[in-house]
C-alpha cells in the first residue's frame, strides 16, 4: 500500500520532471556538445571533435602566421566590458532604487499601490521600443542634443550613441524596476518604531540610515542586485542598438557567432563561459547572504 | 462560460477557415525591403493573403531556414549564397507552368553564374555596394574607398559599416589590389590589416541606418545604393560615392524552400513580381533596379537619372559582380571577418 502511494508520487510528478529535463538539461547539453565539434560549412556544426572553439575562446592564432599565438585580447576584453557595465549598472540601479523605493514605502498605505502600479509602467511597453526610445534621447540630433544646443551648454552635439555609455544609460533604465520591487518589499516590512528608537538615542539622520535602515533592507538589496546583475551579464537588446555592433557585451559576442562570424562552436563555448561566471556570481551572492545570517546569529 | 468558449472556438474556427480557403503565402525577405503596395495588389488580384518576415543577413536567414519549422515559403539570397541554398537543397526548381512570365527576366541576367538559366531564382532587385558620404562634413573625392579604409580626420569616428562580410570583404580586397575571391595571402594579410586598422575609426557596425544617416548620426559609411538613395532623398548633403579600385555588384534573387507550405501561391508570387508593373513597384519602394525588361517604364521619374542608379560611364568599369567564392576562400574571408567584428 505504501509502495504503492510511493510510486504514484513518482507518476504524477514525472510530467515536471520530464519537462525539467527536456527543457533545462537537454538544451544545455547541446551547447556542450557543440562547443566541442568542428564549425559547419557556413554556419551549422560538423560532427568532428575539436578543442579549437574552447582554443579561441582565450587565444587567437594569427591568420597568416599560425605559429604566433596571443591572449585573445579582443574576447577578454568583452568580458571585462561585460562585467564592468553590469556592475556598474547594479550600482547605479541600487542608488536610484533606494530612495524611489523608500519614496513609495513612506506613503500612506492606499496611495503605495499606485506608485508600485507606475514603476510596472514601463513592463507594457516592448523592451526593443523602449531601447529604440533611448536612441532617439540621446543621439546626435535628439532630444537631449537639440535643448542643451537651445539653452547654450554645448557648442558641438555630445557624441552619446555607440558608446559604453549608452549601453549603461539603456540597462540601467531597463532594469531598475527590478531593484525598486524587492527594495519596496523589504522596506514594506521594516519597523519604523526602530528607526525612531534611533533618534530617540540620538543617533544623526546618517547614523540611522546606515545602522539601522541599511542592515534591515539588505535583503531587498542583495535580491535586487541578482535580479539586476544576472540579466545585465546576459544583456544582447540593449548593447545592440546602443552600442552599434561596437560596444559589444558576450550576449552579442556569442549571437555574432552563430551569424556573421559562422562559428557555432565557438559560439556555444562562450555560453558555456557565460553560464560559469552567472553561477560564480550567484554563489558569491549567496555566500553573502549566509555569512550575514550568521553573523546575526551570533550576536544574539 | 460554456457557451462563451464554444462561440469562440466558433470563431476560431471560421477565421482560419477564410484564410485557408483563398491561402496564403509566407514570405521571408531582407528588412524594409517589400512594397506594402506590391502586397495588397497581389492580394487583390489572387485573394492570396501575403505575411512578411525581416531578416538582417543572409547569414540569418540560412541558419533560420536550415533548422526548419520556420513556415516560410519564399526567401530572397543574395547571388554570393545562392549556391549553398541550391546544393543543400533548401530551395526547388521554379515550376514553370506556373512561373510564365519567366520571359521577362532580362537577358542579361538569365544566364548568371549563381543560378544558370535562372532553374530556381527570379530577379527581385540588384544594387551595387559603395560609400555615403554627408558632402556638408566631408568635401573630398567620394569616389574613393579610402574615405572608409583610411578616414580622413573630418570623418573619424563618425563612420557606420553594414556588417555584411560579402560586400565589405569585396572592397576591402580591390582597395587592396585584389581580385575577387583571391587566394593571394600578401593581398589578404593587406586586407586583414587594413580592416583592422580604420576599425578604430569607426563609430558602428550596423544595419537600418538610413534614418541615422539622414539625422547626421553618421557622416559616412559603407552603404548600398538603393538606401542611399532613400536616404538622399530625405537630406541632399547625402550623396553616394562608386569606390574607382573597385565595388561589388550584387543581385537579391527570389526562391521558392523546399519545405514550403504553400509552394503553388509562393510559384504564383514569383510569377507575379516578373510582371514589369509589380517589379517596378518593387524599386520604386526599395529604390534599387530589378533586372527586369520593360519595369524602367513604370519607375518613378527620381529614379530614372538618380545617381544612385544611373552610373557615370569613367565609373562602370570598376564594377564587379562578385562571383561565389570556394570554401577555402570563404572560410579565409569569415576569419579575417570575425577579428574585425570582434
Amino acid at each position: 500500500m505504501k509502495r504503492d502511494s510511493h510510486r504514484w508520487k513518482w507518476i504524477l510528478v514525472s510530467p515536471a520532471l520530464v519537462v525539467l529535463i527536456l527543457a533545462a538539461s537537454g538544451p544545455l547539453l547541446i551547447v556542450a556538445v557543440y562547443s566541442v565539434l568542428s564549425p559547419g560549412n557556413m554556419g551549422g556544426v560538423s560532427w568532428e571533435f575539436s578543442t579549437d572553439a574552447w582554443f579561441r575562446v582565450f587565444f587567437k592564432r594569427d591568420i597568416f602566421d599560425p605559429e604566433n599565438v596571443t591572449l585573445n585580447a579582443d574576447h577578454l576584453a568583452v568580458f571585462r566590458r561585460t562585467l564592468w557595465l553590469s556592475f556598474q549598472t547594479t550600482l547605479i540601479c541600487a542608488a536610484l532604487g533606494f530612495p524611489t523605493a523608500w519614496f513609495i514605502a513612506t506613503r500612506p498605505v492606499n496611495r503605495r499601490m499606485v506608485w508600485l502600479f507606475l514603476i510596472t509602467v514601463p513592463f507594457w511597453t516592448n523592451l526593443l521600443i523602449r531601447t529604440f526610445a533611448i536612441q532617439e534621447l540621446i543621439r546626435n540630433t535628439g532630444t537631449l542634443n537639440t535643448v542643451l544646443l537651445w539653452l547654450g551648454v554645448i557648442r558641438q552635439p555630445l557624441e552619446l550613441m555607440y558608446s559604453d555609455f549608452a549601453v549603461l544609460l539603456g540597462m540601467s533604465y531597463v532594469f531598475l524596476p527590478l531593484m525598486v520591487l524587492p527594495l519596496y518589499a523589504a522596506m514594506d516590512k521594516l519597523d519604523f518604531r526602530l528607526v525612531e528608537a534611533g533618534y530617540d538615542l540620538y543617533a544623526s539622520r546618517l547614523q540611522v540610515l546606515w545602522h539601522v535602515i541599511l542592515p534591515l533592507v539588505k535583503p531587498g538589496f542583495i535580491a535586487g542586485s541578482i535580479l539586476v546583475f544576472i540579466p545585465s551579464i546576459g544583456a544582447y537588446v540593449t548593447p545592440r542598438v546602443l552600442g552599434g555592433g561596437r560596444s559589444m557585451m558576450m550576449g552579442n559576442l556569442i549571437g555574432l557567432q552563430f551569424g556573421q562570424g559562422r562559428n557555432w562552436p565557438l559560439g556555444s563555448a562562450l555560453a558555456m563561459v557565460l553560464l560559469v561566471i552567472v553561477v560564480v556570481a550567484l554563489v558569491f551572492y549567496l555566500r553573502i547572504t549566509t555569512r550575514e545570517a550568521g553573523g546575526r546569529d551570533g550576536q544574539s | 462560460m460554456k457557451k462563451l468558449i464554444a462561440t469562440g472556438l466558433a470563431a476560431v474556427l471560421t477565421t482560419t477557415g477564410l484564410a485557408s480557403a483563398e491561402g496564403v503565402v509566407n514570405l521571408y525577405n531582407w528588412g524594409n525591403y517589400t512594397s506594402p503596395e506590391l502586397l495588397t495588389k497581389f492580394e487583390a488580384e489572387t485573394g492570396i493573403k501575403v505575411n512578411v518576415t525581416d531578416y538582417d543577413s543572409n547569414d540569418t536567414a540560412l541558419a533560420r531556414i536550415r533548422q526548419g519549422g520556420h513556415g516560410f515559403d519564399i526567401v530572397v539570397p543574395s547571388n554570393s549564397y545562392m549556391q549553398t541554398w541550391i546544393s543543400e537543397g533548401l530551395i526547388v526548381p521554379l515550376d514553370k507552368s506556373i512561373v510564365s512570365n519567366h520571359g521577362n527576366i532580362a537577358p542579361e541576367w538569365v544566364d548568371v553564374d549563381f543560378d544558370p538559366g535562372r532553374a530556381y531564382s527570379v530577379p527581385w532587385q540588384w544594387g551595387t555596394t559603395g560609400v555615403i558620404v554627408n558632402t556638408s562634413v566631408y568635401k573630398g573625392d567620394i569616389n574613393d574607398a579610402a574615405v572608409i579604409f583610411s578616414p580622413p580626420d573630418e570623418l573619424k569616428g563618425k563612420i557606420n559599416v553594414i556588417p555584411e562580410m560579402s560586400d565589405v570583404m569585396a572592397l576591402a580586397i580591390y582597395y587592396a589590389g585584389g581580385e575577387s575571391c583571391t587566394t593571394d595571402m600578401a593581398v589578404m594579410r593587406k586586407v586583414r590589416d587594413t580592416l583592422v586598422e580604420a576599425k578604430a575609426h569607426w563609430k558602428a557596425l550596423d544595419y537600418g541606418t538610413v534614418d541615422a544617416h539622414v539625422a547626421g548620426d553618421f557622416s559616412a559609411g559603407i552603404y548600398w545604393n538603393g538606401a542611399t538613395m532613400r536616404a538622399r532623398l530625405q537630406n541632399a548633403d547625402l550623396a553616394y560615392g562608386y569606390p574607382k579600385t573597385g565595388y561589388p555588384i550584387w543581385m537579391d534573387s527570389a526562391t521558392v524552400l523546399a519545405d514550403a507550405q504553400n509552394p503553388e501561391n509562393a510559384m504564383k508570387f514569383i510569377n507575379f513580381i516578373l510582371e514589369p508593373e509589380n517589379a517596378a513597384m518593387i524599386s520604386n519602394f526599395a529604390r534599387y533596379a530589378n533586372g527586369v525588361t520593360g519595369s524602367e517604364a513604370f519607375m518613378d521619374e527620381v529614379m530614372r537619372a538618380a545617381p544612385e542608379i544611373v552610373v557615370a560611364p569613367e565609373l562602370a568599369a570598376a564594377g564587379r559582380f562578385s562571383p561565389a567564392c570556394s570554401q577555402e576562400v570563404n572560410d579565409l574571408q569569415s576569419q579575417i571577418w570575425t577579428e574585425v567584428l570582434q
